[in-house]
């Protein structure tokens, strides 16, 4: 078990090596794309490469990821860096000109694999979509590889040297495979083939097909990927295939996906902030200084103050009120925000939430007596009677129905919270209740989850209830929106 | 220096001659670590095997395991060492009647005699081949982490009253969290990180076949897939490892030779501690529509 050290031949890596220079790139993209990847982290990865064959690809990337990488969330984004950088390059990646190129590896597996033609051919559209369907329902990886790449030459309609990003390629390919009703036609075949299945093993390898089309998505998006990177070089295709962080991803403009990430990194941010402002009130723990002990204590010191003591600080709980747009293309954000207020709601004294449209109405009940907030927010979505008259955002009416019901609720201890682009349809504004309820309340702060540039342009009247807040913050993203709670607790 | 393992391949042989199974990646960071001695940083969520890796490159090396565990309050007299203050008393007042000058004995009870060594010291001055478990760094606060980075980076310790100590032997450290908070970055530095998750499906029946005796392979395969389609669920906990084969071990003693949904219902307690999860799950695994439709 025990060797020495020149059994290993080491990888020599020294200035002007074309690796180090591949890895410094590599290292200031994951810097471009937000991970902290530091100095001595930088010369950890130059160090671990000696170490590791350079052939085994999979262990390269652990020992890049294990240097470099220090947080799962960013896991994702360095996996596309790396794809990025590190990707198999060759003659067969290429664009071709004509789609009807020569055969390559993936059409020599597939002719071995059935009984279709010389492997020259290209495939006919239902011979691949025969052999898509064969891949999904054994489950063939090697296979569904090929299926893919396949899949992409064919309906990827890519061209060489054209500058857009991967996301159309992708939207074309899939659009043309039709996934959904492939998952229909294997899980109808399930049906008939086996007498005794129920409905228990369907929903199982319905799962089953289920992943194994996320994974053939993944691969036709790692093939466009490499494609593209051949075709136009490292450089250029990092910057346009950048993946954000989770806590950067914009909350109006995410992708199905993006939201499920979005969700997945919301646990563990209300878990650390939660747990890091229980830390903060415990130790704060010095008041203002309290004269009378420490007079009463200077007694047995004959007078003199040598002990100071502190009164117990009386760590300020806010009520919070969060009334929020659900409207659109701001839900997203109001679910985020209201998920995140919930999970601390132990560091405020009390939270009630009301959501609008045009409509307003309150909401605390779904989140009272349910430790799913998942479950609760779904039921806002759902259940609150938000639409007074055609559905479109009216903040004036909205806070109209909020000052008339609730005003009297709103106390010197409450902090009021509304979340919203703004953007009220040319309605009326009624910024007066704002004011008012400023009037009554400890703070008003309003989230816009707009970038400022696009605030107060068309319909956006922020600037009519600004004036009125004690803050306007632009919220656009997990971070921010953590940043701004943390503040607030 | 010597090194413990060969390539990455042998660790991945060795760790699964002693029934841990794993990832190529993972036996690529456990070899990263021999060979550039740093130590490890294991997250992940709970119940996948972060304390058990360790124990088990112990056990695959030979070497001893020294533990510790982390908690609130945690502080430099439990972790690094600490002055045997009764003994140093004893030592003073046995000498009382003699005639000795003061530097001797102040010399004399800063000695290594007095010195209690708390599981950090130890490792670092054990002479035999040690692997350090850090167990849920986590819980510590942020302050005590500062005591772990100069063994972490050296692999010393210093003691002001008797100097710095250096390591005998490079120990393999791991540190392990269950990621409640963030750690800082000085200590995220020093180490490699290893992001251990929920096995593959193939990976788990590996896991079960090899934990569980006695079980037949098609219901290893469909404890796996139960487990994998309930972990696609949005839940409060999913179920760990460790409740995988607690569930495979009821299947077996209950004589279960199929999994079908009434089984099912009955005996996800066991995966599932939450009475929500509990609920969603039976909800789920009875309808034939995936979560994607």
């Amino acid at each position: 078990m025990t060797v020495s050290e020149t059994d290993i031949p080491a990888l020599p890596v020294e200035a002007g090596d074309p690796l180090l220079d591949l890895l410094n790139g590599f290292i200031a993209e994951l810097r471009a794309v937000g991970i902290p990847a530091s100095l001595t982290e930088n010369l950890d990865a130059m160090e671990a490469v000696k170490h590791v064959p350079l052939t085994d690809r999979d262990t390269f990337k652990y020992a890049l990821a294990a240097t470099l990488v220090k947080n799962q969330a960013h896991w994702k984004a360095f996996e596309t860096v790396f794809e990025v950088y590190f990707s198999l390059r060759g003659a067969q990646y290429e664009i071709a000109a004509t789609d009807l190129e020569d055969a390559d590896a993936a059409d020599g597996e597939i002719a071995a694999e059935g009984d279709r033609g010389s492997a020259g051919d290209m495939l006919s559209p239902e011979e691949l979509a025969e052999m898509l369907y064969r891949a999904l329902m054994r489950g063939d990886a090697e296979m569904l590889r090929a299926a893919a790449r396949e899949a992409v030459r064919r309906y990827a309609g890519m061209e060489p040297g054209r500058p857009v990003g991967g996301t159309y390629y992708l939207y074309r390919t899939l659009r043309n495979l039709d996934l959904e009703g492939v998952l229909e036609r294997l899980m109808e075949a399930e049906q008939h083939t086996e007498g005794d299945v129920d409905d228990f093993d369907l929903r199982l390898r319905r799962d089953e097909f289920e992943l194994r089309i996320a994974e053939l998505k993944r691969q036709i998006e790692a093939e466009i990927r490499r494609r593209l990177v051949a075709d136009r070089g490292v450089e250029a295709m990092a910057k346009t295939l950048r993946k954000p962080l989770p806590s950067d991803i914009d909350f109006m403009h995410a992708s199905r996906e993006e939201m499920a990430s979005l969700r997945k990194a919301i646990y563990p941010l209300t878990r650390k902030l939660a747990a890091r402002l229980v830390r903060k009130r415990r130790h704060g723990r010095a008041g203002p200084l309290d004269f009378r002990s420490t007079v009463r204590h200077s007694l047995s010191y004959g007078g003199v103050p040598v002990e100071p003591k502190f009164r117990h600080p009386r760590p300020h709980k806010p009520d919070i009120m969060v009334v929020a747009d659900v409207s659109g293309s701001v839900a997203a954000f109001a679910r985020f925000t209201l998920h995140l207020v919930y999970a601390i709601s132990s560091q405020f004294s009390k939270v009630r939430s009301f959501v609008f449209i045009d409509g307003l109405d309150e909401v605390t009940s779904f989140f009272e007596g349910t430790d799913d907030i998942a479950e609760a927010v779904h039921r806002v979505n759902t259940e609150a009677d938000v639409v007074w008259v055609d559905g479109h955002s009216d903040y004036g009416h909205a806070l109209g129905v909020f000052w008339d019901n609730y005003a009297d609720d709103v106390g010197p201890r409450t902090t009021v919270l509304i979340l919203g682009d703004a953007r009220n349809n040319y309605h009326a504004p009624e910024s007066w209740i704002v004011k008012a309820v400023r009037q009554k309340a400890r703070h008003v702060f309003w989230l816009n989850p707009e970038p400022r540039s696009y605030w107060d342009t068309g319909d956006s009247i922020v600037g009519e209830y600004a004036p009125h807040c004690d803050g306007v913050f632009e919220v656009r993203n997990l971070r921010q929106l953590e940043a701004f709670v943390d503040r607030l607790a | 220096m010597s090194h413990r393992f060969t390539d990455v391949d042998a660790v991945r042989e060795d760790l699964s001659k002693v029934d841990y199974l794993c990832d190529p990646g993972l036996a690529g960071v456990v070899y990263l670590a021999d060979r550039l001695d740093k130590p490890v940083l294991v997250e992940g969520p709970a119940g996948t095997g972060k304390t058990q890796l360790a124990k088990s490159v112990a056990e695959m090396t030979g070497s001893r395991l020294i533990r510790l565990q982390c908690y609130e309050g945690l502080d430099e007299a439990k972790a690094l060492y600490e002055w045997n203050y009764k003994k140093q008393l004893l030592r003073i007042q046995t000498e009382r009647d003699a005639d000795v000058a003061w530097d001797d004995i102040s010399d004399d009870i800063f000695s290594d005699e007095f010195l209690l060594a708390r599981p950090l010291l130890e490792a670092i001055r054990a002479a035999d081949p040690i692997v350090l478990l850090i167990d849920e760094v986590d819980r510590v606060e942020v302050e005590t982490e500062a005591l772990l980075l100069e063994i972490l980076s050296e692999y010393q310790v210093s003691i002001p009253e008797l100097g710095t100590m250096e390591a005998l032997q490079v120990p393999l450290v791991f540190l392990t969290s269950n990621n409640t908070r963030e750690l800082s970055e000085a200590l995220k530095r020093r180490c490699l990180y290893l992001h251990i998750d929920y096995p593959s499906m193939e990976r788990e029946k590996e896991i079960v076949l090899a934990k569980v005796p006695d079980i037949a392979e098609s219901l290893a395969d469909q404890v796996a897939r139960v487990v994998r389609s309930i972990r696609r669920l949005e839940l409060k906990k999913p179920p760990s490892v460790s409740e995988t084969l607690d569930w495979a071990r009821t299947l077996v003693l209950l004589g279960v030779q199929h999994v079908d949904a009434g089984v099912a219902a009955e005996t996800v307690n066991i995966l599932l501690k939450y009475q929500s999860d509990i609920a969603k799950a039976n909800k789920e695994l009875a309808t034939v529509d995936g979560l994607d439709a």
